[in-house]
């Protein structure tokens, strides 16, 4: 029973931090290690500030 | 067989609910009636209709492919382009579809009562808006996540991409002028309100450098301090508005608050975004989705009683909010809860991208839009829950009532709609407010509907609290559309303008940035000008110039849909979209030919330029009045041209979709469809998943 709600909770907290792309740098690591293992990533911080320019130069928000 | 028996009695079941709960609203005709109703009405309404008419079109009109192969995993590069679990999809979508307009709107419709605007947020979701989300996102999707205006120069030729560019760029401005108003009036005179809303700009640049340099990328522990600090800011914002000295820094009237938010505005879009856009959206998506879900508990858990009647006499076109009868205003005000063009921007935009399979394309188009549609009717919920007294005294503006209290409350006692000085006076010291009346906009009666809601739910005594706790839950998004809306328009704008000359359209080329960006706010600040300064209170001539832009967008993204439809030789299921389209042309044309043509000084643009035109020439206005008036009655010329403008449009582009579709019946050439090749999805999900 515990085991159960311990492994739903982390469930939960998964889909929080993909939902508000808490996770983004993590997953954008494994996509590079899978697709493009040959050059090397952005680090954490230049992956992030690319992300947020890339984020916004669209229509995001709407009424 | 025993299950389909089984599920076909609960459809049924779920069907006759919601058909007795829609009688019981429409039919209704007593003192009053429990808003448990209203949202048992839209549960099942929008269920029935995602079950049936969703599922129909996605396997009978679109004819969706579950194993052919998403842009995102064709494409996939990491980053826009990404596979994604359709319920973290469904959530960046929604984010990006909800914002202020589902609320405001309604707030303003439920004038004419509760029955009109209700009808419409349901029928119109689920027969337009939602229809117009999920075959705009279908038809991007299967064109690599081409935007709307992109599909509609493929589809139909250059005339439909540039109608759709200017379209969008024209709504943005109105948007945004409508929205920094409802801010506005919201804060003016209003110490806390005001240094709540003010305290969020320092908030999100808090939580800006603590995700760009303390913890790069930790978006959850950066919301969640920002989250924290808003709090503070609405308690801090009570003991400031008790502070003698303090809170005259913060008590301004509408003007200089309108000077602000237009120097905001113009500060935010050429600030980078990390600084000050990204953190503040984190924090207005995550405030927007928890009271978004706090005022569906709450409601279900009071379940409050409406006190609006089902019509008002404001049917007849003499509403103290803003004029114009029922048809058509009643489509126009409530637009984005029932149809929002803005929408199939989003749709065609970043959410194609994110598809992992293209049976997702029902939940996240379909599904996403019901649940604004869900939103809009908690907010008519808010409005109409109030005593409708104190509903028509939060939002009559001065010109119709009076600026005396004594006089506003006696003539709205007069329609039939009771309410007394006492009343709204207890009812403001109760919010923590000097006054509340002539707060048009819809913010302030929907805050009070919440904290009213919220009250009774979670404790009378901190009424105050929670109505600035939904000011500020409304402001910090609408400055968020404010911003993003100027950010886009910028580039739109660089856009155009780098056509002329090549430097200009560089993005990140400081002069050009300054340049359009001044331009941008400097159209979207005059339209906030005159909307302060009006004496009608702005939201009359405003929101009904939003709702027939809007509306005229969504029409657009509908002949794009119905062209690719008849092209793709699917002309007998072309009235899904041909169907809601029609019906838009008939309500904005007959809008735009009110809102230029009729004699009544508060629904004619052109009648009430010559009405201040002539009261002017005869002398017979008081000084301050004569020196606004020149100014006004320019104004009101432009929202006819305007309006024109837009009308004009509108016809061109149905024009434009009906010629290629006659063509194309007739076997003429038409441009081809541009839809990508066939590829089978590799992904294994696909094949696992039901």
């Amino acid at each position: 029973m515990a085991k159960r709600l311990s492994r739903l909770l982390l469930h939960g907290w998964h889909i929080l931090r993909q939902l508000s792309g808490d996770d983004a740098y993590e997953r954008y690591l494994a996509h590079r290690t899978a697709c493009h293992a040959a050059t090397a990533p952005l680090s954490r911080k230049e992956f992030f500030q690319h992300e947020q320019q890339q984020k916004w130069s669209g229509i995001k928000r709407c009424c | 067989m025993n299950n389909k028996i089984f599920s076909a009695s609960i459809w049924i079941a779920v069907a006759l609910l919601g058909a007795s709960a829609l009688c019981g609203i429409a039919l209704n005709r007593g003192e009053s009636i429990n808003a448990l109703w209203f949202i048992t009405a839209a549960l099942c309404v929008h269920a029935v209709a995602y079950r049936f008419y969703a599922a129909w079109i996605a396997a009978r009109v679109l004819i969706i492919d579950p194993t052919r192969a998403t842009p995102a995993e064709r494409m996939n590069n990491g980053r826009d382009f990404i596979p994604t679990n359709r319920w973290i999809v469904f959530g960046h979508h929604f984010a990006a579809i909800a914002g202020p307009g589902p609320l405001v709107g309604p707030t303003l419709a439920a004038q004419f009562g509760y029955l009109p605007g209700t009808l419409w947020i349901l029928i119109g979701a689920v027969l337009g808006g939602c229809v117009q989300d999920m075959v705009t996102l279908f038809f991007s999707m299967r064109r690599n996540g081409r935007s709307l205006g992109q599909m509609a120069r493929d589809e139909l030729g250059a005339i439909g991409g540039v109608a759709a560019l200017i379209a969008t760029l024209l709504i943005m401005i109105i948007l945004i002028a409508v929205l920094g108003l409802v801010v506005v009036n919201a804060m003016k005179h209003s110490p806390w309100a005001t240094s709540t809303v003010a305290a969020t700009i320092p908030i999100a640049m808090i939580v800006g450098l603590y995700m760009r340099n303390i913890r790069p990328g930790r978006v959850l522990e950066g919301s969640l301090l920002g989250v924290i600090l808003l709090l503070l800011a609405v308690a801090g914002g009570g003991w400031l508005d008790n502070q003698p000295g303090l809170r005259e820094l913060f008590n301004h009237p509408g003007l200089t608050l309108a000077w602000a938010v237009i120097a905001y505005g113009f500060a935010a879009a050429i600030l980078p975004v990390w600084l000050l856009l990204a953190p503040r959206d984190y924090l207005s998506t995550f405030v927007k989705l928890g009271t978004v879900i706090l005022l569906a508990l709450a409601i279900v858990w009071m379940q409050p009683t409406v006190k609006m009647p089902a019509f008002t006499q404001f049917i007849d076109g003499s509403g103290p909010i803003f004029g114009g009868k029922l048809f058509p205003f009643v489509f126009i005000t409530i637009a984005c809860g029932a149809i929002s063009g803005f929408h199939a921007l989003i749709a065609s935009g970043t959410t194609p991208k994110l598809l992992s399979n293209e049976r997702d394309i029902r939940m996240i188009g379909y599904g996403g839009m019901a649940l604004e549609s869900f939103v809009a009717i908690m907010a008519m919920i808010a409005a109409t829950v109030l005593d409708p007294g104190v509903f028509f005294a939060i939002n009559s503006p001065a010109g119709v009532v009076g600026n005396e209290a004594a006089a506003a409350v006696a003539k709205i006692s007069s329609w039939g709609f009771p309410v007394t000085v006492e009343q709204m006076s207890l009812l403001a010291q109760q919010m923590g407010e000097a006054t509340l009346f002539a707060r048009t906009g819809g913010a302030p009666s929907l805050a009070v509907g919440m904290a009213s809601i919220f009250g009774s739910a979670f404790g009378q005594g901190m009424l105050a609290l929670w109505y600035h706790f939904a000011i500020m839950f409304e402001a910090i998004f609408i400055l968020t559309t404010l911003d993003a809306g100027t950010r886009v328009g910028r580039f739109m704008l660089q856009d155009m303008l780098g056509n002329i000359w090549q430097p200009l359209g560089r993005t990140s080329w400081y002069p050009s940035v300054l340049l359009t960006s001044g331009l941008i706010v400097a159209a979207w600040g005059y339209f906030l000008y005159i909307g302060v300064i009006d004496p009608n209170g702005g939201v009359n001539i405003l929101w009904p110039l939003f709702g027939i832009s809007n509306q005229i967008l969504a029409a657009i993204a509908l002949c794009v849909a119905t062209g690719i439809l008849v092209k793709s030789d699917k002309l007998k299921h072309a009235w899904i979209t041909g169907l809601p389209l029609t019906w838009l042309v008939i309500i904005t044309s007959s809008a735009a030919w009110e809102k230029i043509t009729s004699p009544d000084v508060r629904i004619g643009f052109l009648a009430a330029a010559n009405d201040l035109a002539g009261k002017l020439a005869s002398g017979v206005l008081p000084p301050e009045k004569a020196a606004s008036a020149p100014t006004l009655i320019f104004n009101q010329r432009l929202d006819a041209a305007l309006t024109m403008f837009f009308a004009c449009l509108l016809w061109l582009i149905v024009l434009d979709m009906l010629r290629i579709c006659a063509r194309h019946l007739s076997g003429k050439p038409v441009p081809p469809l541009s839809e990508a090749p066939h590829h089978v999805t590799q992904l294994e999900e696909a094949w696992q998943r039901d």
